[in-house]
């Protein structure tokens, strides 16, 4: 068998076992959509009134409010899904059952791709279901093309692609699952600290810088743009670039840690 | 050119037969901490072999260099004919590694995990389903086939964890510390399972804290102790290397006690018990020159036994102190 079907092989075996734990244990990936999900609610019914006079400069309403959460919120929503793939990566590190994958004549990455493929699919499937809260809520896109709903969802495939080798890297780093969900905290906290829910000029100006150009707001921005319209400006090119950083850094971080020697 | 004749078996058999694993100087260190301090191994094909000692010997160290887990730091080891440094996938090909922590998937259901295995040994579909079949049959897992692994019992687990180590029909089989934590009834299922793979002709490299596991199974029995190999033998001639055996008489009627004691002069007396014992090695010829001795003193006894020193004074006696046996050693570094 040529290496690279060994590859497909090996990893496809990997990305099937990985599937078959979220569907045999649905309740953590359900846990994790709580969080986005619960956000747009209390964001957009409780806090609703006072949050849509903040944007826009005032005279706003609860729709125009919708509008500006949701692309934050999908984007908290992939943050989210990924916490779950660190988790389940220290899990399989830390057990038995890695030293077998390891002692195999297997494709060596094949488990770190299952993983990763595993997880983009997983961020892609929530994205959707948050979605359809949104859309049930009220969220409309406001004349997005067809190239602009493609370039969309390959922007959040991306963000997607970056934010899991960064949590797949925090798995293999933490001694434990518990410790993994600790870690990989940040990448729910950093949406809070984005644009996701209020604009970054309305935020202390010491604390502008940070939150414009960590990388949830130019992902946000964009998407924003994409589907309501909005300036994208530098954002496009900053959220490709912060993905596709994130996505190599987080690659050679995995991939180095793997190659250790396990204790 | 993998076939550098290691001196290490003083007994020169098994030279003949290939050996399935060897090595040569192994040394790994964490830090300041040597672990494994130059063991030299040659273990024929076919054959089982026990690395033994106590728990921080070194053991699970030694199988997880030869299992291509992690490198040596020095020395030279090759399984089923491959370098485990440069052609490890040449060695994971010939072996199945059933580790001291179950290696299972405890998510998903002990027909998932076997199937799981059948795909990554690149088995096709309908070979999979029988081979898991087959196992699930043989390690007495069909009724428990659907659940969920993490409701298994430890010694379900256990034998779960060989049934997929299995899958990819392995010619050698790495099992560390295979019993540890099982019940003494699983223990010895596990033990059947063993002897039942050496008559499929697997070779096996075990591990075991356990002397009496080592004494059942191994032909060979290397102890493992500070990092180094302390003695290699089979367990007769480890026993054999051991001061302690002895043949015990013992008597009913206090008279014939009194009377054999006082014609035995060097024996040592337990009064109370009534019985005696003379020092011997426990073999035939020595038995037999005892046996005539007696006869011609005209001593009788009511029951006559052999005390061999058993693994244990063996292992004591080999990590508890700085007792060298004799036993030649070469420096392979």
């Amino acid at each position: 068998m040529s290496s690279l079907s060994l590859a497909v092989r090996d990893s496809s075996t990997m990305l099937r076992r990985n599937l078959l734990h979220v569907r045999r244990y649905p309740s953590m990936t359900l846990n994790l959509l709580l969080t986005p999900i619960m956000m747009l609610l209390l964001f957009v019914y409780i806090f609703g009134d006072v949050m849509s006079a903040g944007i826009g400069g005032g005279g706003a309403d609860r729709s125009d409010y919708i509008a500006y959460l949701v692309p934050g919120i999908l984007m908290m929503t992939i943050g989210g899904t990924t916490i779950g793939t660190a988790v389940s990566v220290s899990m399989d590190m830390t057990e038995g059952i890695i030293a077998r994958f390891r002692t195999l004549a297997i494709h060596r990455g094949s488990v770190l791709i299952g993983h990763v493929v595993g997880s983009v699919l997983q961020c892609i499937a929530s994205v959707v279901l948050v979605g359809a809260v949104a859309v049930a809520i009220g969220f409309r896109s406001t004349d997005a093309t067809a190239l602009e709903w493609i370039a969309a969802f390959g922007l959040l495939a991306l963000f997607a692609l970056a934010l899991t080798w960064i949590a797949v890297g925090m798995g293999m780093v933490s001694p434990n699952p518990e410790a993994a969900s600790n870690n990989a905290l940040p990448l729910i906290f950093l949406p809070l600290i984005s644009s996701t829910f209020v604009p970054i000029d309305a935020m202390p100006g010491w604390f502008q810088p940070i939150a414009e150009y960590q990388p949830f707001t130019p992902a946000i921005e964009t998407l924003r743009g994409l589907l309501l319209g909005s300036e994208i400006g530098h954002n496009g090119w900053l959220a490709v670039a912060w993905s596709l950083g994130l996505a190599v850094l987080g690659y050679f971080w995995s991939k180095s840690l793997f190659n250790r020697d396990p204790k | 050119m993998p076939s550098s004749v290691m001196p290490t078996s003083s007994q020169g058999d098994g030279q003949a037969s290939p050996a399935a694993i060897s090595a040569v100087g192994l040394r790994k260190s964490y830090g300041d901490t040597t672990v494994l301090d130059g063991i030299d191994l040659r273990i024929p094909a076919g054959s089982v072999f026990a690395l033994l000692g106590p728990n921080g010997a070194g053991k699970t160290t030694a199988v997880k260099i030869l299992s291509t887990l992690i490198a040596a730091d020095g020395g030279q080891a090759q399984v089923a004919g491959h370098d485990v440094a440069t052609s490890p996938d040449g060695v994971r090909a010939a072996i199945g590694v059933t580790g001291q922590f179950s290696a299972v998937d405890g998510l998903i259901t002990g027909e998932e995990n076997m199937l799981l295995m059948a795909d990554l040994h690149h088995l096709s579909k309908s070979d999979g389903r029988r081979v898991t079949a087959e196992l699930l049959e043989r390690f007495d897992l069909v009724e428990a086939a659907k659940k969920p692994v993490s409701t298994y019992s430890g010694g379900m687990k256990r034998r779960l964890d060989i049934a997929m180590t299995l899958v990819g029909n392995p010619r050698i089989i790495f099992l560390d510390e295979p019993t540890t934590g099982l019940d003494p009834r699983s223990r010895h299922n596990m033990w059947g399972i063993i002897r039942e793979l050496v008559s499929d002709g697997v070779t096996v490299f075990l591990t075991t804290q356990y002397l009496e596991e080592a004494d059942e199974l191994a032909d060979r029995i290397a102890v493992l102790t500070d990092g180094k190999i302390a003695a290699e033998g089979s367990a007769d001639e480890l026993k054999r290397m051991i001061p302690g055996g002895h043949l015990r008489l013992r008597f009913s009627d206090p008279a014939a006690y009194q009377s054999a004691a006082t014609a035995l002069r060097e024996v040592t007396r337990d009064d109370e018990a009534l019985s005696l014992q003379i020092p011997s090695d426990g073999s035939q010829r020595e038995l037999r020159s005892i046996l005539d001795w007696l006869d011609a003193a005209g001593i009788e006894a009511d029951e006559l036994t052999v005390h061999t020193p058993d693994l244990d004074d063996v292992f004591f006696a080999l990590t508890s102190t700085t007792m060298v046996p004799s036993q030649p050693k070469e420096d392979a570094r």
